[in-house]
Order: C-alpha cells, then structure tokens, then sequence
C-alpha cells in the first residue's frame, strides 16, 4: 500500500508537470515553472531534514550559494564542464555540512539551528567581500550548461524557457523520488523515530548523531543543487542566493505545504513561488499577504497544506 | 558469570545521594524485580543501568564486559534492551514502523542503497516488516499494525513498547514499570508476555509497583528506600523482611505493630 502511494505522488508530480504547460497563455509561465521546481527541490531537502528528523536548519541557503558559485567558478578557473561543477558543488556542500553539522549535531536542542544560521550567513559574506573572486554583491556570470545545444543537434528543439522547464521538472521527480525512497526505507525510519523520540530511538541502537548528520549531509545536497540548477538557469548568480531571506523562503515553503511531506514540500514551493507573480499588482501589500497566508495556514492547518487535508479527506472516508 | 552485574552503583545530584552503593545480579531466564516506596531511586538506578546517566561510582557488567556509562545505542548492540514509565512511543509513526524500528540494528545499511531503493534496501526493510508483524502477533497487536501509534490504548501502548524491545533480540531485558496504568486485564497479559520472554532465557530486570505482579512473576527481589539496597532474596522472603515492611509502611506503623 505505501508502495502504490508512492508511485502514485510521482505519477501524478509527473503528470501535472506534464499537462501544466498546454494550460499556459505565454512562455513566460515556463520560467515560473522552472522556478517552481527549483524552490521545490531545495525544500525538498528540508522535508528530510527538518520533517523526517526533526532537526531544524536556517542556513541551507549557504548551501545553495556553494551550488550556484560552483558553476561561476569552476568552469572558469578549472575548466569544469559545468555538468561537472553541479557534482562539485554538491560534494563540497555535503563536505561542509559533515564539518559543521558534526560538533553541533551531538548536542540536543536547537543548536543547529543557530549554527547553521551562522554558516549561512558566514558563506554569504565570503561570496560579498571575496571580490577577486565572487565579483561581490553584483554578481557574477555562469556559463551554459550546454545541455540545450546537445539536444538540439539531436533533433529536439527547445526554447530556453522549455528547456529548463522540462530539465528541472524532471530533477525535481528525481529528487522526490530520492525522498519518497527514504522515508520508507531503514535509514529513513531511524530518522523518523530520532524525531518521535531521541532517547527511544537510542535504545533501539540508532546512533542519533550519526543519522542527524546524514539527515543534514542530504539536505545539504538537496539546496546545493537546486542552488546550482538557478545559476545555470539565470546565466547569472548573486550572494543574495546565500542570504538569510533565502534560507527563511526554504522553511517558510515547507511548513506552508507540510513538513513531513514531499508533495506538500512542492506544493508550498508552488504557492509562495507564484504568490509574489500574482501579487506584482498589490506589490507593497505582497509581505503582508504572505504573512496572513502564513498565520492563518498555522492556525488552522498546522501541519500545513497537504497533511491537513489529507487527514480531512481520510476522516470523512471511515 | 552472570548476564547483568551491577557491583556497588551509585550516583548523587547535587548532594543528594539518590542511588548508593547498590549492587546484584541477573541470570539469564531470570526475572529480578526492583521494588521500593516513591522515590527510593528505582527509575534512576535503570537510568544508569541503561546508559542514560553516567553512574558516580560502581560498576555495570554486561556478559562481563564493563559497560558502565556506555551510551544507550552502544548498550543496544551489546544486546541490552528497555522500555520506559512515562511511554516513549514513536508517535510520529504507525504501530508496525515502530516494531520495525525495533529492528534498527538488523535492517540499516547504507544510506545510499536506501536513497535509490536498491534491491538490498528493500530487502532489509521486508525482513524487518516481517519480524514486526509476527512481534505485533505475539503482543496480541497484528490487527493494529497500520494504525497511527498515538491512537492506541495505553495498554496496548505499553505491549508495543515491549515489541519493539523484543525487535532487538536482546540479552538483557529492563523493564520500568510495564503494568503501570493498566487494568487488571491488561496487566495478566503483560505478566505473561513477561514470563514467556524470560523463559526463552532473556535475562529481565524488571522496576514495579504492583506488589501482586512482583511477587508471582519474580524470581529475586531487591528492595530499595533512600537509594540504598535494604533488602534482597525471593519473593516471599523479602515480603516478611521486617525492614521492608518498617519502608513501605513507615517506621511508626511498624512499632505500633509492635
């Protein structure tokens, strides 16, 4: 049964990314998806950290930074194929999450969050002030992924707006399916009950600080990625892709749509990613929304979106 | 050699001596109850047996290895086991992933085999699914198994706490008060769960109130008050032991007796 509803969320993920875009009245709509899929994929990761087990983190946007500077970088200065900066990124984030996170992580409580908040805010001050590097605060150019071109001379001609809608849908389907696998899996339920009960999950002979550090290594890639899957898409990078708003959107996407669950992950990426399009009308008016969105969603459906329903719809079923 | 060897264990918080120099042992197959008024230091001792607290002074000896302080998760692997007072249930999961997690040990591998859901993953979580299930059917909870684990019954609770104790195939079995709000029903299942576990050679260690349940199940019986160890022996020994009866009574109901 758990089974069939797994292949049933990637279906159906994979069915709406599909169909959405014969609904789209311009190809602008391609970029807000591809946008979509990205914050979703970054809060994806953030569903394992914080909503398997329970380990809060307000610095994941530094990882993203690693991801996106990567691909400035790399293939500038090492001639890295960018393909290849992505896997670079991501195995330096996962490096520095494993560095950060093992001190902190053998500690109880919200250390975590506090540490991380500093990393974060640490990486983005290094991609500001490192200007012989970085560029600073301006930004910096990224170079094409060359995925686009392949494929073309393949025969499959796309847009840049399709490419990378089609190219960061089909990651995010991946990465939910990365996901999906664990959270039923060993290691997913050691994580799981670590977030039930620490001192229980100790008796059954989970190493609690080993598997909050996976949890958190994970994660990490997850934002490194999808840090990486934006500067490749915008030919362009800034630190603000490290900064602390950045890390609050991951968590705040999460919680919208329901932590413990990765369609509710997407789902909350979908609506604060689009909310600010739809609201470019009442643009001064757009923090206050969000922040009503935000009260009323805790308020009433604290599990967020997707949990919440879904236990409605259960309800009335028995 | 005995299975579980506590030799002159002691802690104390801040002046307080809360458990001293209290020492015994458990064989394998053995049943030991803790007994002793409120606090008399039962669940602390546990605590230190069971790696929560580091112990002050003493020793802890599991198949005669010292393990004294050692971390619960460690404790684990050398196959000790508990449950709790105050249940520490998985709430978050369902009755028969709370079994399964029981068997941690047996179903981990690497983390990268479970990302991608590799054939050896899938294995690993089958075989724990279906050591849960015959668990949950020894504990009278397969009907359960896919309800969310908050919504049982406290009883039922308590039987899952020990499911997933047993999961672990554990040598030694410690047990803090696993009839404690249970009714009468309840508590004879739970009496016999016992008893049949010890009888498979798991040495257990058991800390309870309900006097009756000590008395039938026990083999040993050590008794505390203020941390310290007045009294041990069979079951019926300890119950005529006058300075048992002086603990639990108080010492004027014991001279008025007089």
């Amino acid at each position: 049964m758990r089974l069939s509803s797994k292949h049933l969320t990637l279906i159906i993920m994979a069915a709406l990314i599909v169909a959405a875009p014969f609904f789209f009245p311009s190809g602008y709509y391609f970029r807000v998806g591809a946008l979509i899929f990205v914050n979703a994929l970054a809060v994806t990761g953030i569903v394992i950290l914080t909503g398997y087990a329970g380990q809060i983190s307000l610095g994941h946007a530094g990882f993203a930074g690693i991801g996106g500077y990567a691909c400035a970088l790399a293939p500038v200065h090492w001639g890295l194929p960018p393909a290849l900066a992505v896997v670079l990124g991501a195995a330096v984030s996962a490096a520095l999450a494993y560095l950060v996170g093992r001190p902190i992580l053998r500690l109880k409580g919200y250390y975590l969050g506090v540490a991380s908040l500093g990393f974060g805010i640490l990486v983005a001050m290094v991609l500001n002030n490192e200007r012989e590097l970085t560029k600073g605060p301006d930004g910096i150019e990224v170079a094409d992924l060359g995925l686009r071109g392949l494929l073309k001379d393949w025969g499959l001609n796309l847009s840049n707006g399709e490419f990378w809608y089609a190219f960061t849908g089909l990651c995010l389907v991946i990465g939910a399916w990365i996901a999906l696998n664990l959270f039923n899996s060993p290691s997913g339920r050691a994580l799981r009950a670590l977030h039930g009960s620490e001192i229980a999950a100790g008796t059954v002979g989970i190493d609690v600080a080993r598997v909050k550090l996976q949890a958190f290594v994970i994660s990490a890639v997850y934002a490194s990625v999808a840090g990486s899957l934006t500067a490749l898409q915008n030919k362009f990078v800034t630190p603000d892709i490290a900064g602390f708003m950045h890390s609050v959107e991951m968590v705040t996407m999460a919680v919208l749509g329901g932590v413990g669950s990765v369609p509710g992950a997407i789902l909350g990426a979908g609506i604060l990613t689009l909310l600010p399009q739809v609201l470019t009308v009442f643009a001064e008016y757009e923090q206050l929304i969000l922040g009503l969105v935000m009260m009323l969603v805790m308020i009433f459906l604290r599990e967020g979106l997707v949990p919440s329903i879904l236990r409605k719809i259960r309800g009335r079923g028995e | 050699m005995s299975l579980l060897q506590i030799e002159r264990l002691g802690i104390a918080f801040g002046g307080l001596r809360a458990v001293h120099d209290v020492s015994f042992s458990v064989e394998p197959g053995e049943i030991v109850s803790v007994i002793g008024p409120n606090g008399a230091g039962k669940t602390t001792l546990f605590n230190m047996i069971s790696g929560v607290y580091r112990p002050g002074s003493g020793k802890v000896r599991l198949k005669g290895e010292d393990v004294t302080g050692m971390e619960p998760f460690l404790l684990a692997a050398r196959g000790m086991s508990r449950t709790f007072q105050n249940l520490q249930i998985f709430q978050n999961m369902t009755v028969l992933e709370n079994a399964m997690a029981g068997f941690h040990l047996q179903e981990r591998g690497p983390v990268l085999a479970d990302l991608l859901n590799l054939p050896s993953s899938r294995k690993r979580t089958r075989m724990a699914e279906e050591g849960a299930r015959a668990l949950l059917a020894r504990v009278g909870l397969e009907r359960a198994a896919d309800r969310e684990a908050g919504n049982l019954s406290y009883g039922s609770l308590k039987r899952l706490e020990i499911a997933r104790a047993l999961a672990m195939n554990p040598a030694v079995l410690l047990l803090d008060e696993p009839a404690a709000g249970c009714n009468a029903v309840e508590t004879e299942e739970i009496d016999h769960l016992i008893a049949e576990v010890a009888k498979s050679g798991v040495a257990i260690l058991l800390v309870e109130h309900d006097m009756k349940m000590v008395m039938r199940i026990s083999n040993h019986v050590v008794v505390l008050d203020h941390g310290e160890k007045i009294a041990e022996g069979p079951p019926e020994a300890v119950s005529r032991n006058p300075a048992v009866i002086a603990a639990y009574l108080g010492t004027e109901a014991a001279d008025a007796d007089r």
